[in-house]
């Protein structure tokens, strides 16, 4: 870390971890003039948006009116200590803010649920039923000579995953770019965009995102040599599906990619399903893997606190003073609409992007400055961003690796977990 | 304010201690000796109870990414047994892999004061400190697994000059802050990411043509020359394999003489004799053990129910899917450094896989002879939860209850056992070394696992219950560096253990080339890849204790 002294002290800040997508690249360079962040290295459109946006000026409020964070907190905690079943949502923080949010949802009997964790139950659903082989990152990027992206635009959520994952200057088993093919299934988007120039081979495989199970379905069949008497399966050839179980089997390594949030169409888990259950049964003969991304907000970080703390990947509810899991039930999404819960405690510190969802209930919110609010909640806390304002740790999309989130000093501004302490403290 | 414990029978194998009635003194968290002024401000009159040291646990999946995913899997094993929050506990749920506070708490009210993840991968690392910061009660630590990480294997395949391989192993211990190291089934993670689905002791890796004999050498030895207490902790080749006696009997040959530790030896000794071609390897190994002074082992023994096994073995693992119980497992590979695999599994003893294997753990506790080189373990929850464990100890304790239990199991396994010709019982001191003693002493753990003076005042109070599975249930007293954290099995005080790790000295110029290593292939940089201490003692609010290293010599 290079430092200047003066008021304008500038600092520059090295193998920085972005905590604004799942991903966790922690390869940038951050520079901090006087407060103001400008990313030097290796940021993306969405990092640079978010690390650069301007932070306005932000008071803790209680119904609209500027006070004390002492007041603020003493008011949140007399919501919370009246409430019958106050729900514990966004929940966009790191570890430790997780964990001051399993501290007070259980002492306040409250139901806990993430912003995200509808794509992610896409994924839990196949998983507590099905079970699944993955891979990670850093192996993606070594050894996968096929890569089958399935979905849409998955550069929306992880700008650099091409960039990173798919086609790095080097690897360990020398399967570099030119080495690989990459298929898309579903939203194709437009090859040099989507991929760079590198990537040896491209196929498209264009459906609409409701088709791509059937696509998947019908790869099976013929890998598994069943007669499909239909000429196409989900809008594509059975040709076409053909060339497609040729190349899995002449694959080393195939990866199958899929982000949850973008297969956002009912019964998504099927499609996971479809993913997941090609490669089970590629996997009897040959090596091939799934990789999950996603994880923005701090989700993946959500469901694994709450697992390691109550056994549940979210979705609970503590008013029986046990954690109760019922991933129907304890969908605040579905709570909301169904007129359940009489209090919302909506944390969002990470992008100010994750409103609070439109509700009567009255509502606190933990945000970061700048957090876009339909409506003038019953208190407001502005508290720091992980990785920005203070330190922290995020754990990324494919659940194994944990980064550090440095304190880069950009505002002073309370972290989740102390606040969260505050008002268990004071109920 | 010296605390004494008066008058009980104490178990201090490490100081020789057998039973003897003694007064223990305890001062600022410490066992000291009488004070000479003979001034206590408070005494516990123990009077007919048995005192030990607080058990330590050498092996216990508690902590990482593997055992969340576990948690994850099977929801339905947790509804069974949820836990609610009182004034003093927090809530939670338990059976099979439980979470973490419960885990804490159970250990404790059982009257354990230490656990230690035994599979922690690099990658994994923050995550396994930060549930084991969240598991209170116990002291923790952790092993780091090498050996089928990419880096080892081509320092090995390039013939690196073997100081720089010992320096990447003591620059790993350092930034996973590790006491010990593992390596699980060696080089065959790795080697299943290429696609072989088995590694035999002298079979080559496809791709780095190394054997898993040249790795388990080259880390045992590294390991020594560091000056590591513990040994390398084995987990072999070929788990749950009929006829893998062999292996595990030739991996013990080839360790020439160099310490090894091999872990839940019961899933690694089976024969094939018999209809069935699966018999207990157990005589076999324990005649080797008892002639090897270099190795010790613990058990991983089968208990009957429902649990979930998880462990890095992605090969084996992924093979042993097919019997799991739900149907569902998860198989992972992991950023070229380390692999896992989770697969739900019900013993039942009217099995007759599952009541040989509870015959081959039992067949191996009884037939080694020395407790100092074999500890207790279930390698939880691989072969049952450790809640187990005093149900485990009476059957080591209690030939008649033994011998009633032989009866339940699958007739065909009673009847290839020779349990019923067995009539070693285990004593108290035997246990205590099991269970304190010989983990401490094998891990190195200076002032842990005894009763003497300048040790941890982590002591456990036991009513002297002829029903021993109900003795060591229900501790009436457990002491946590002094304090009463249990009173009758009951968690009465919540404290936060510390976390022990080893630090031999490396040459830190192994920095450059792992750095160039970092950049080119991995997705995390080397600066963030390496765990600080402030992780563990300011964002889990724990503590660190170094145990001492030997020198590291050449």
């Amino acid at each position: 870390m290079r430092e200047a002294t003066g008021e304008r002290a500038t600092r520059v800040f090295e193998n920085v971890a972005c905590p604004f997508c799942g991903m966790l690249c922690d390869d940038l360079e951050i520079e901090n003039r006087g407060g103001v962040l400008k990313v030097l290295k290796n940021g993306c459109g969405w990092s640079v948006a978010c690390f650069e946006r301007n932070l306005p000026p932000s008071s803790p409020q209680i119904r609209g009116k500027d006070v004390t964070l002492a007041e603020a907190t003493k008011e949140a905690a007399s919501l919370i200590g009246d409430a019958d079943s106050p729900l514990f949502g966004g929940l966009a923080t790191g570890v430790e803010g997780m964990r001051a949010a399993m501290a007070l949802a259980e002492r306040a009997g409250g139901v806990v649920d993430h912003a995200l964790s509808e794509g992610q139950y896409r994924n839990v659903k196949v998983l507590q039923s099905a079970g699944w082989t993955t891979s990670t990152l850093t192996e993606t990027r070594n050894r996968a000579d096929l890569l089958i992206v399935v979905g849409s635009d998955i550069r929306k959520l992880h700008p650099r995953f091409f960039e990173r994952i798919v086609s790095p200057p080097d690897s360990m088993f020398e399967v570099t770019a030119p080495q690989r093919t990459v298929v898309f299934i579903g939203e194709v988007p437009e090859r040099k965009v989507a991929v760079g120039s590198q990537v040896g081979e491209v196929v498209a495989l264009a459906c609409a995102v409701e088709q791509i199970g059937e696509v998947l379905g019908a790869l099976r069949a013929r890998l598994r040599g069943f007669r499909i008497n239909a000429k196409t399966a989900g809008g594509i050839t059975l040709a076409k599906i053909d060339e497609l179980a040729e190349l899995c089997r002449q694959a080393k390594y195939g990866v199958v990619v899929w982000a949850p949030p973008t297969l956002d169409v009912s019964h998504a888990e099927l499609t996971v399903e479809q993913a997941t259950g090609l490669v089970k049964d590629l996997n009897h003969t040959q090596r091939f893997a799934g990789l999950s991304l996603g994880g923005n907000e701090g989700a993946v970080t959500a469901a694994a606190v709450s697992t390691w703390q109550s056994g549940f990947p979210l979705r609970i509810s503590y008013a029986s003073g046990a954690p109760q899991f019922d991933p129907y039930r304890y969908s605040i999404a579905r709570m909301l609409a169904a007129g359940e819960g009489d209090l919302l405690v909506w944390i969002a510190s990470i992008s100010p992007d994750l409103s609070p969802p439109a509700t009567d209930v009255p509502t606190i919110v933990l945000g970061t400055p700048g957090l876009k609010l339909a409506r003038k909640p019953a208190v407001f806390i502005p508290v720091g961003t992980p990785g920005v304002d203070h330190s922290g740790r995020l754990i990324r999309c494919d659940s194994v690796v944990s980064l550090p989130l440095k304190n880069l000093h950009r505002a002073e501004l309370p972290r989740v977990a102390d606040v969260l302490a505050s008002i268990e403290g004071a109920l | 304010m010296v605390i004494k414990l008066s008058g009980g029978k104490v178990y201090d194998p490490a100081n020789k201690v057998s039973g003897e009635v003694r007064d223990i003194y305890v001062e600022d968290g410490k066992i000291v000796a009488a004070p000479a002024d003979g001034r206590v401000a408070q005494t516990h009159n123990l009077k007919g109870r048995v005192v030990m040291a607080g058990a330590i646990d050498p092996h216990t999946h508690i902590g990482g990414g593997k055992i969340t995913i576990a948690r994850m899997l099977i929801p339905e094993d947790h509804m069974k047994d949820e836990v609610k929050r009182t004034d003093l506990t927090r809530a939670g749920t338990g059976h099979a892999v439980p979470s973490t506070m419960v885990t804490g708490y159970r250990y404790a009210e059982m009257g354990y004061t230490a656990c230690f993840e035994p599979a922690m991968l690099p990658a994994n690392a923050r995550q396994a400190h930060m549930e084991m910061g969240d598991t209170p009660m116990v002291d923790k630590g952790a092993f780091v697994m090498l050996g089928s990480d990419d880096y080892f294997l081509r320092q090995l395949a390039a013939k690196q000059e073997f100081e720089r391989i010992k320096d990447y192993v003591a620059w790993t211990m350092h930034s996973a802050q590790a006491i010990a190291v593992k390596v699980v089934n060696p080089g065959g993670i790795s080697a299943f990411k290429f696609n072989q689905r088995k590694l035999d002791l002298d079979e080559e890796h496809v791709y780095y043509h190394v054997t898993p004999r040249q790795i388990i050498l080259a880390l045992a030895r590294a390991l020594k020359e560091l000056g590591v207490v513990h040994p390398l902790h084995v987990h072999g080749c070929n788990l749950g394999i009929p006829g893998n006696i062999e292996s595990t009997l030739a991996t013990i040959r080839a360790a020439e003489g160099l310490p090894l530790h091999m872990t839940h030896t019961q899933f690694l000794s089976y024969g094939t004799e018999g209809d069935r071609k699966f018999s207990s390897g157990a005589p076999r190994l324990a005649e080797l053990i008892n002639k090897t002074p270099n190795i010790s082992i613990d058990v991983g023994q089968v208990l009957f129910g429902q649990t979930c096994t998880a462990s890095g073995d992605s090969m084996r693992q992924y093979s042993i899917g097919k019997s799991a119980h739900p149907k569902r497992t998860v198989i992972m590979d992991i950023e070229c450094d380390a692999g896992c695999g989770v697969v739900p599994m019900r013993y039942r003893d009217k099995s007759f896989v599952n009541a040989m294997q509870w015959v081959v753990g039992l067949e191996t506790f009884l037939l080694v002879e020395d407790p100092w080189r074999m500890f207790l373990t279930t390698d939880h929850p691989n072969g049952a939860p450790f809640y187990t464990y005093p149900h485990l100890i009476r059957l080591l304790m209690d030939k008649s209850f033994r011998d009633d239990m032989l009866q339940r199991i699958n007739p065909d396994a009673a009847a290839m056992s020779i349990l019923p010709t067995i009539t070693r019982e285990y004593t108290l001191d035997e246990i205590a070394i099991m269970t304190r003693a010989g983990p401490a002493r094998s891990l190195g753990l200076q002032d842990r696992g005894h009763l003497g003076a300048g040790a941890s005042a982590d002591i456990t109070v036991y009513r002297d219950d002829k029903n021993r599975e109900a003795m060591f249930a229900t501790p009436e007293l457990v002491f946590k560096n002094g304090e009463v954290i249990v009173k009758n099995g009951k968690v009465v005080k919540v404290v936060q253990g510390a976390t022990h790790v080893m630090r031999p000295s490396y040459d830190h110029a192994i920095e450059g080339p792992l750095k160039t290593y970092f950049d080119r292939y991995l997705t995390v940089r080397m600066e963030n890849f390496r765990l600080a201490d402030e992780e563990i003692i300011d964002a889990d609010r724990g503590s660190i204790v170094v145990q001492p290293n030997r020198p590291r010599v050449s």
